[in-house]
């Protein structure tokens, strides 16, 4: 890994506290990093600064100088450099660490601001806080709580504007709501150039609209949602089905493509209401696709697999992982793995085909990429797979060599990690003429024709990693119990290891990395518990020379990924 | 002391019986004589006699013209744009649309002037969107002035070429705030620009250096380069050179727009001298020296201080009367010479009313893009109009004032300063007004009484 180039670093002070950040910093930013809390809306540090809320007024004040000798002014009193303030209020969003840069957040008139703009932001606003979805993560409602007066002077009218329109198939906008921030308008225009959001009529009767004749229907819609400071834009899915104070957040990871988003499932009681997307600079930034946030209705797909099945009729884990090292012993047995499995099982997987001498396989899922935060390769760990040594060359969409070794005879049994062997181009009579051990969740041709089924859990039911397209190791957790019959992939793959003659290994996964770490060169230094939420970039330099298939999408370049290595 | 007489230097014109405003009329009345002779002359040279004539804007800050010159980027080799700012929107103004109704070839070589002093390529007029026949006239005369090769490619066969469009505006006071019109001028909402990063100077139209400048200062700028820097200093007083256009409008005898020296003519002269007084039975009240955005002075009160003459500071005890007309004598009285916009109240006008009305046109103005001034301006209009509508009630003065108090300084532009200080102003001059207004909306209307709108 390269190290980032060293800022240039400037001091600033903020409320008497003196940090050194990098020239350019805004002010909202330095003082986080000092733990003074600039309150503000329309600022969000992913998108262009327009300054309009007028929330983050600060004092602001840069060291005297006397304008004709140039040397420091100092201030008898204290006997340091005198600070010139400056008597108007400036927003803090749009001003940049200076050398010298002086800032007062805690001053009466920094108070008097903020709670006039918290007064001008509520009394056109509902406060239908009991039946608004952001109740509970609401910037209104936090900064109203520290930051205003706590009683009302207004008794006139309130604007009237429109109160459920559906910008698009995913986003439902309550007008009276908005505080005109206009952050779903840089996002929509900037970040998913599909520029359909504006403002119609003018002053306090301002509206958010979409363009006449379009809708905000474009992949990342829903980031609309996320960012919008306030209960205006909802996602129609979420709508009034949770209160988010009772959901548990569980880091995870976005499994559509390579680029590896990193999210939050936000789950109660087993159940999973969203999945919003989690900062991470260096792959997606505050986003993620509206693809990814229904994934989690796979959990409760009508066609989950929930019995372990043995030729058809219902049966238990342990006769059935006999059942399966019985077809193991006639020999001739090949596996598919799947880019969809955690490193960890690809690792277990492979040791399943080491002890059986089976050849591996994988199937690749190559699609469009959108330039984003979805790439080419829609399998998110086709690079685990390389890692874990499961497959050496890039996997191809059909297993046509697998099939043509089914016809000449030469395999006897497949075990299939996920895969649908008839998607992936086997025939029928292909499909019939071998034994499948069959490892899913979903119910499939191939399901339906192997001798052994053996459900497993989905993504949001156990918890792995990931390397994604820049071979970034990043961790997903487990976010709700698996379903009812059904068992962690990891347990399965050992059970099936040692029944094919592999010995004992671990299905615990902290206890299975120490077993990873100790046989894959490239995750030596690693362990479960330790890999930070961020991820961590491996050494590609072994696979720099492979054609992968991504473009360009956020924080990715295809030579870059080259690039990274030498430098390192 | 009687009133001086006016001096027209940009209205020489106007209103002259035979005076046209096509080409040949101007050209036979000295016209392009300036330009032919600019054009000769290096660029520097002309951008210092604007430095030394110390001619401020006319649009309503009074900021000095040539500093304002002086702050354009020059070195980032982008192209320099002018834009000449005619969106004269300011209630009780109307001193531009004059200008480009009767002398439009003055404004055109008052820019161009302008626009190769500053080796400007390229001269936008943003023309307020309500002056359709402005618009009309200045198309006719910018195509008359590039068949006399005074616009256009290669103007006099100097090798210089400067083009100049109009660009209507969109029916919008905030169009007239010079980072507003920016954005409407590239298609956008006019929703001004935070500064910084934008300043105009350097990052203004399409992200390159511009310079906005007023009609009238265009106009001042002809007659400085005419004149010299030097002779024009003599006009006015000392840091407010030049002529000032009032235009007065209200409860006098004669209103209209008056052009004097800069400060030499007080309010009491140019109200009861110039235009001819209060309306017969009636006494003035109230004026606001400077469109409706300036602050409001009532009569009867006295401002009292020290101010700069020459080299001394000499104690100044005034009433509204007393006041020299000019922006730092303005300023120091608590209110702005602004645009020049005099509006004169008289005894029948009833303050809450007239603020209402204020207020009502602010808050339909105000674009919306920042919190304090989006709320703040429709609060008050809410306030006032309820008050009109005969549910005042006693604390709505203080609450209009904190209200008011809430949004100048605090916003993007300075649209915040202009639609809160009429309140401010209103409630501090005529506070008794308010709290009496429950009461007096009760009581007969005197009979005299002109109806507001």
């Amino acid at each position: 890994m390269i190290a980032p180039p060293k800022p240039e670093l400037v001091t600033v002070n903020i409320d008497g506290k003196e940090i050194a950040v990098p020239k350019g910093t805004n002010v909202i930013e330095a003082a986080r990093l000092v733990g003074v809390d600039v309150p503000h809306y329309c600022y969000h540090p992913k998108l262009a600064i327009v300054g309009n809320c007028r929330m983050c007024l600060v004092e602001m004040g840069m060291p005297a100088v006397d304008p004709a000798t140039k040397a420091p002014v100092i201030d008898p009193a204290t006997g340091k450099q005198k600070i010139n303030w400056i008597p108007r209020p400036q927003i803090g969003c749009g001003t940049n660490a200076a050398p010298g840069l002086h800032i007062r957040t805690n001053t009466p008139m920094v108070k008097d601001c903020r709670e006039g703009v918290m007064e001008f932001l509520l009394i056109n606003h509902p406060l239908d806080c009991p039946i608004c979805d952001q109740a509970g993560e609401c910037k209104l409602q936090e900064q109203a709580t520290g930051y205003g007066r706590g009683y009302s002077r207004f008794i006139e009218q309130k604007n009237v504007k429109p109160k459920r329109t559906q910008l698009g198939p995913r986003v439902t906008l309550d007008d009276e709501r908005c505080v005109l921030c206009s952050r779903c308008i840089r996002f929509s225009r900037d970040i998913a150039k599909d520029d359909v959001l504006g403002f119609i009529d003018r002053g306090s009767h301002s509206t958010l609209t979409c363009y006449p004749g379009k809708k905000l229907e474009n992949n990342y819609s829903l980031n609309t949602v996320d960012i919008c400071p306030v209960g205006a834009l909802t996602s129609t899915d979420f709508r009034f089905k949770m209160r988010v104070w009772f959901l548990k957040q569980t880091n995870s990871i976005d499994t559509e493509s390579s680029v590896g988003a990193n999210t939050v499932v936000w789950s109660r009681e087993g159940a999973i209401y969203r999945i919003t997307p989690r900062r991470n600079d260096e792959v997606n930034d505050t986003w993620m696709a509206d693809t990814g946030r229904v994934l989690y209705k796979q959990v409760k797909a009508d066609n989950r697999l929930t019995s372990v099945k043995i030729n058809g009729a219902d049966s238990g884990l342990d006769i059935a992982v006999n059942a399966a090292a019985e077809l193991f012993k006639a020999g001739s047995v090949a596996i598919v793995g799947s880019g969809r499995s955690s490193v960890e099982e690809q690792f277990l997987t492979r040791k399943l085909a080491t002890t059986l001498k089976a050849p591996a396989h994988l199937v690749s899922r190559v699609g469009e990429g959108d330039r984003l935060l979805i790439s080419a390769d829609r399998n998110p760990n086709v690079r685990g797979a390389l890692v874990t040594g499961l497959i050496a060359a890039l996997p191809s969409a059909q297993l046509t060599e697998l099939a043509a070794q089914i016809d000449a005879g030469k395999v006897k049994t497949v075990v299939s990690v996920g895969e649908d062997l008839a998607a992936a181009g086997l025939s029928a009579a292909q499909l019939a003429k071998v034994a499948i051990v069959y490892l899913g969740t979903y119910a499939n041709e191939t399901s339906a024709a192997a001798r052994v089924v053996l459900p497993t859990l989905t993504v949001f039911e156990k918890g792995g990693t990931f390397v994604n397209q820049q071979f970034r190791v990043q961790k997903f957790l487990k976010a709700v119990p698996g379903a009812e019959g059904a068992t962690d992939d990891l347990v399965v793959l050992a059970k099936l290891v040692a029944a094919a003659g592999g010995g004992s290994v671990p299905s615990e996964i902290n206890t299975l990395w120490k077993t990873i770490a100790a046989e894959v060169p490239a995750l030596g230094t690693m362990t479960f518990a330790n890999l930070p939420e961020t991820g961590l970039l491996l050494d590609a330099t072994p696979w720099s020379a492979l054609p992968f298939a991504e473009g360009e999408t956020l924080h990715y370049k295809p030579t870059k990924a080259a690039q990274l290595v030498v430098g390192s | 002391m009687p009133a001086p007489a006016q001096r027209r230097i940009i209205f020489q014109h106007i209103d002259e019986p035979g005076y046209t405003n096509d080409l040949a009329c101007y050209q036979r009345h000295g016209g392009y004589e300036v330009l032919k002779k600019a054009v000769t002359r290096k660029p520097e040279e002309l951008i210092d006699e604007v430095k030394k004539s110390g001619l401020r804007g006319r649009g309503g800050a009074g900021f000095p013209c040539g500093v304002k010159w002086g702050l354009v980027d020059r070195k980032s080799g982008k192209p320099i744009y002018l834009i000449v700012n005619a969106d004269e929107s300011e209630p009780g103004t109307f001193k531009d649309r004059y200008i480009m109704h009767q002398d439009p070839h003055q404004l055109i070589e008052g820019t161009m002037i302008s626009c190769f002093a500053n080796n400007v390529k390229q001269a936008y007029i943003y023309i307020r969107g309500e002056m359709p026949h402005g618009a009309r006239i200045l198309e006719k005369a910018i195509a008359e002035a590039r068949a006399a090769n005074f616009v256009g490619p290669n103007i006099l066969g100097t090798g210089y070429s400067c083009e100049i469009f109009i660009h209507r505006g969109a029916g919008a006071y905030i169009c007239g705030e010079e980072t507003g019109l920016i954005e409407s001028l590239e298609g956008k909402r006019a929703n001004p620009r935070i500064k910084p990063p934008y300043f105009p100077a350097v990052l203004g139209l399409y992200q390159c250096p511009t310079i906005v400048n007023n009609v009238e200062t265009l106009c001042h700028v002809k007659y400085i380069v005419e004149h010299g820097g030097e002779a024009y200093t003599k006009i006015g007083t000392p840091g407010n050179t030049g002529t000032r256009i009032f235009c007065v409008s209200g409860h006098v005898q004669r209103p209209g727009y008056y052009e004097f020296e800069a400060g030499k003519i007080t309010m009491g002269q140019l109200l009861n001298e110039v235009c001819g007084g209060p309306l017969p039975g009636r006494t003035f009240k109230a004026v606001i020296p400077g469109g409706s955005s300036a602050k409001v002075m009532r009569f009867g009160e006295r401002y009292k201080g020290k101010r700069k003459l020459g080299a001394d500071l000499v104690d100044y005890d005034w009433g509204v009367e007393d006041v020299p007309m000019d922006f730092d004598c303005l300023a120091m009285v608590g209110t702005m010479g602004g645009s020049g916009g005099v509006i004169v109240m008289d005894d029948t006008v009833n303050m809450v009313e007239a603020l209402a009305n204020i207020n009502a046109f602010y808050s339909h103005e105000s674009c919306g893009q920042c919190t304090p001034c989006r709320e703040g301006a429709l609060w008050m209009k809410k306030i006032t109009t309820r008050m009109v509508h005969g549910l005042a009630r006693n604390e709505d003065a203080a609450l209009l004032k904190s209200v008011a108090d809430q949004i100048p300084g605090r916003t993007i532009c300075a649209f915040g300063e202009a639609c809160s200080w009429p309140t401010q102003s209103f409630i501090a001059k005529f506070g008794d007004e308010f709290k009496g207004y429950p009461e007096a909306k009760k009581a007969a209307k005197p009979a005299n009484a002109n109806e507001l709108v």
